[in-house]
C-alpha cells in the first residue's frame, strides 16, 4: 500500500508547472496521501541497506521526491540543517558523490567541510580514528565517509558522537547510490515486484552492485548478475547459476551470457571497468570484455520494449557501454545523478532530523 | 472530547470564507490558494470549489510542506515529508495560505518562508478553519471559519472526510500530544 503511494508520489511529474489545466493539478494533490501511517525513524547512520526493511527504503525514496520538488524552487535553499556541521571525509576521489552531498547540506542550510586524502593530515600519517576523532573534536554532527577499506564506516560509527553515512567503502557497500537506483527504477516502474533487473559488469570489485541487490531484492525486483567468472565474487562464481547462495548475500541469479540474461530485462544497470583494480590480472583486454559483455544497442533490443539502461558513473564508453546507448532515450544516466541530489538530501534530513 | 463544529459547521464555515475571499478580491486574476499539508490542502480545494460555484472562477491551488522550516526541527522529530506542489508563477500572485488550526502562528512563520522561495508574490492572506488563541509570533489571520477559545494545553484536532473519513473539531482538554 504504502509502495503505491510513494510510487504515485514520485512519478508525478516533478515540473508541476507544466500540468495543462488547474483541475488535473487539484486532483494531483489530493492523489498525494494524507495520513499515511508514519514509521518511526531511528536510524543514526546510513552504512548500508542490508538491513533495512521495504518500508525504511520507501521512507527516504518519498522524502527525496519531496526534496527533488525543492530543488525546482526559485530559491534552492532551506533552514532544515541550519547550525548543522557536516564533514565529507573523502579517501578516494569522487566527483558525483562528493559534490552531490556537499551541495545536498548546503541547500539544507548546514555548513559542509570537505576533507580528502590528499592534503589533510592524513598524508602525514593520521591514523582514521584520530582524523574522526578531531572531527568530533571540532564539531562535527555528521561524517560523511569514503573509504578504500570495507568496514571502514562501522569503525567510524562506533568511534564517533555523530551520524555516520557511508559514500562508498571498499568493494563494499555504497548505499546512496543503491537508493538513487531504487529512485529511478521506483519512478519508471511504479512497483519492483518481479522486475527484471540485470547487473552487468565487474560485480567482483563493485559496491555498487552489492548494495543493489539488497535493496532491489527487498523491493521484490528479480536480480541477475552477469560478468565473466574472474570479475564474480568467488562464492557466486564456482556454482550454478540460480540458487540460493551460502554467503551473506540475498538470492540472485549468476550468468555469465550477456546475451541470454538480457531477454526480457526491465533495466539493465552496467557497471565501470575499473581499470585502478583490474591491472590487467583478471581480464585479458578491455576489448575482450567489451566483446562479450559491452551493452550494445543490438543486446537492448533484446530486452523489454519500455527498458532502461543505467550505470553508476563514471563511465567507460565505448568499453562496459556504447557510446549511442549511454545517450540513448533508454538512459537515465543523467536523472541518476540529479536522483543522487535528492537522495542525499533526504538521508541527511531523516538521519539528522529524523529522531530527536 | 467536545464537538466544537460538526459537518453542517463545518460546511456552512468554508462557504461562509469563500465568500469573503471572492469580496475582497473581486477581480482576482493571480488568486492562488496553498494549503499547508496535510489538512490545509483539502481545505484549500473545498475553498476553490466554493469560489468556483459563487462566480464561476477557477482558482489555482498549491499545497506547502513545511517540514524544512519548521523552528522546533532540532527539539522534535519532524513528520513525514511530501512534496510541496507550487502550480503556477508565485511572483506577483495574490495567495490566500490556508490552514485548518491556527495556534501559535509558528507553522504560518514556516510557511511564509517556505512561500517566499518561489518568488515574490504580491500579498499573502492567512484563511483558517480554526483559530483558537495563544499566539507566539506577530501573525493573524484574514479569514477565520470560526473563534474557537481554548486553554494553552487543551488540544484541537480537526478531522476532514479526505484526510481522516468524517468532518469534525473536537476540543480535548487533557493534554494529548498531536503532530502538527
Amino acid at each position: 500500500m504504502v509502495a503505491e503511494h510513494v510510487a504515485d508520489q514520485i512519478t508525478q511529474p516533478k515540473t508541476a508547472q507544466t500540468a495543462s489545466g488547474k483541475e488535473r493539478h487539484a486532483a494531483s494533490l489530493s492523489r498525494t496521501p494524507l495520513d499515511e501511517p508514519v514509521t518511526d525513524w531511528n536510524r543514526q547512520h546510513l552504512l548500508d541497506v542490508d538491513t533495512f526493511s521495504k518500508d525504511e527504503i520507501l521512507r527516504v525514496l518519498s522524502t527525496a521526491s519531496a526534496m527533488a520538488e525543492v530543488l525546482d524552487r526559485s530559491v534552492a535553499r532551506t533552514p532544515a540543517l541550519r547550525g548543522v556541521t557536516i564533514f565529507n571525509l573523502f579517501y578516494e576521489a569522487s566527483t558525483r558523490t562528493r559534490s552531490s552531498f556537499e551541495l545536498a547540506g548546503k541547500i539544507l542550510g548546514a555548513d559542509v567541510i570537505n576533507v580528502s586524502g590528499s592534503g589533510s593530515s592524513v598524508e602525514k600519517g593520521e591514523s582514521l580514528v584520530e582524523t574522526l576523532n578531531t572531527l568530533s573534536a571540532v564539531g562535527a554532527d555528521a561524517v560523511v565517509m569514503r573509504h578504500h577499506a570495507s568496514g571502514a564506516p562501522w569503525l567510524a560509527a562506533r568511534t564517533i558522537d555523530g551520524h555516520v553515512i557511508n559514500a562508498g567503502d571498499g568493494q563494499h557497500a555504497h548505499p546512496t547510490q543503491a537508493l538513487l537506483d531504487a529512485y529511478i527504477l521506483l519512478q519508471e516502474f511504479g512497483d519492483l515486484s518481479g522486475r527484471k533487473v540485470v547487473i552487468v559488469g565487474d560485480i567482483l570489485h563493485s559496491r555498487v552492485a552489492r548494495s543493489n541487490l539488497w535493496s532491489l531484492t527487498t523491493l521484490g525486483a528479480e536480480v541477475t548478475l552477469v560478468a565473466p567468472r574472474p570479475l564474480l565474487p568467488s562464492a557466486l562464481a564456482s556454482g550454478a547459476a540460480e540458487r540460493e547462495h551460502p554467503l551473506s548475500l540475498p538470492p540472485v541469479r549468476v550468468e555469465s551470457d550477456l546475451d541470454q540474461a538480457i531477454v526480457g530485462a526491465d533495466a539493465v544497470m552496467t557497471l565501470r571497468i575499473q581499470n585502478e583494480r583490474l591491472r590487467g590480472k583478471l581480464l585479458p583486454s578491455s576489448a575482450e570484455f567489451a566483446r562479450r559483455y559491452q551493452l550494445t544497442q543490438e543486446r537492448m533490443e533484446l530486452a523489454a520494449p519500455d527498458a532502461i539502461v543505467m550505470h553508476p558513473g563514471p563511465m567507460n564508453e565505448g568499453v562496459e557501454i556504447a557510446v549511442d546507448v549511454a545517450h540513448s532515450p533508454q538512459s537515465r544516466i543523467e536523472a541518476q545523478v540529479s536522483a543522487g541530489l535528492a537522495i542525499r538530501m533526504a538521508v541527511l534530513f531523516l538521519l539528522i532530523r529524523g529522531s530527536a | 472530547m467536545l464537538t466544537s463544529m460538526d459537518a453542517a459547521a463545518m460546511e456552512r464555515a468554508v462557504t461562509r470564507v469563500a465568500h469573503e475571499i471572492v469580496e475582497r478580491h473581486p477581480d482576482p486574476e493571480r488568486l492562488m490558494l496553498v494549503g499547508m499539508r496535510t489538512r490545509g490542502v483539502p481545505l484549500a480545494e473545498r475553498l476553490a470549489l466554493r469560489i468556483e460555484r459563487i462566480d464561476g472562477r477557477r482558482i489555482a491551488v498549491g499545497a506547502i510542506d513545511i517540514s524544512l522550516y519548521r523552528d522546533d526541527l532540532a527539539q522534535r522529530p519532524h513528520a513525514r515529508m511530501q512534496p510541496s506542489r507550487i502550480p503556477e508563477d508565485i511572483d506577483g500572485a495574490v495567495i490566500v495560505l490556508v490552514d485548518d488550526v491556527l495556534f501559535t502562528g509558528r507553522s504560518i512563520r514556516a510557511a511564509l518562508d517556505a512561500l517566499i522561495h518561489y518568488g515574490r508574490p504580491a500579498v499573502i492572506e492567512l484563511a483558517v478553519l480554526v483559530d483558537r488563541g495563544h499566539r507566539e509570533l506577530p501573525i493573524r489571520a484574514d479569514y477565520v471559519g470560526k473563534n474557537i477559545p481554548t486553554r494553552r494545553g487543551d488540544d484541537v484536532r480537526v478531522s476532514l472526510l479526505e484526510a481522516d473519513g468524517e468532518d469534525l473539531v473536537g476540543i480535548y482538554e487533557e493534554r494529548v500530544s498531536r503532530g502538527c
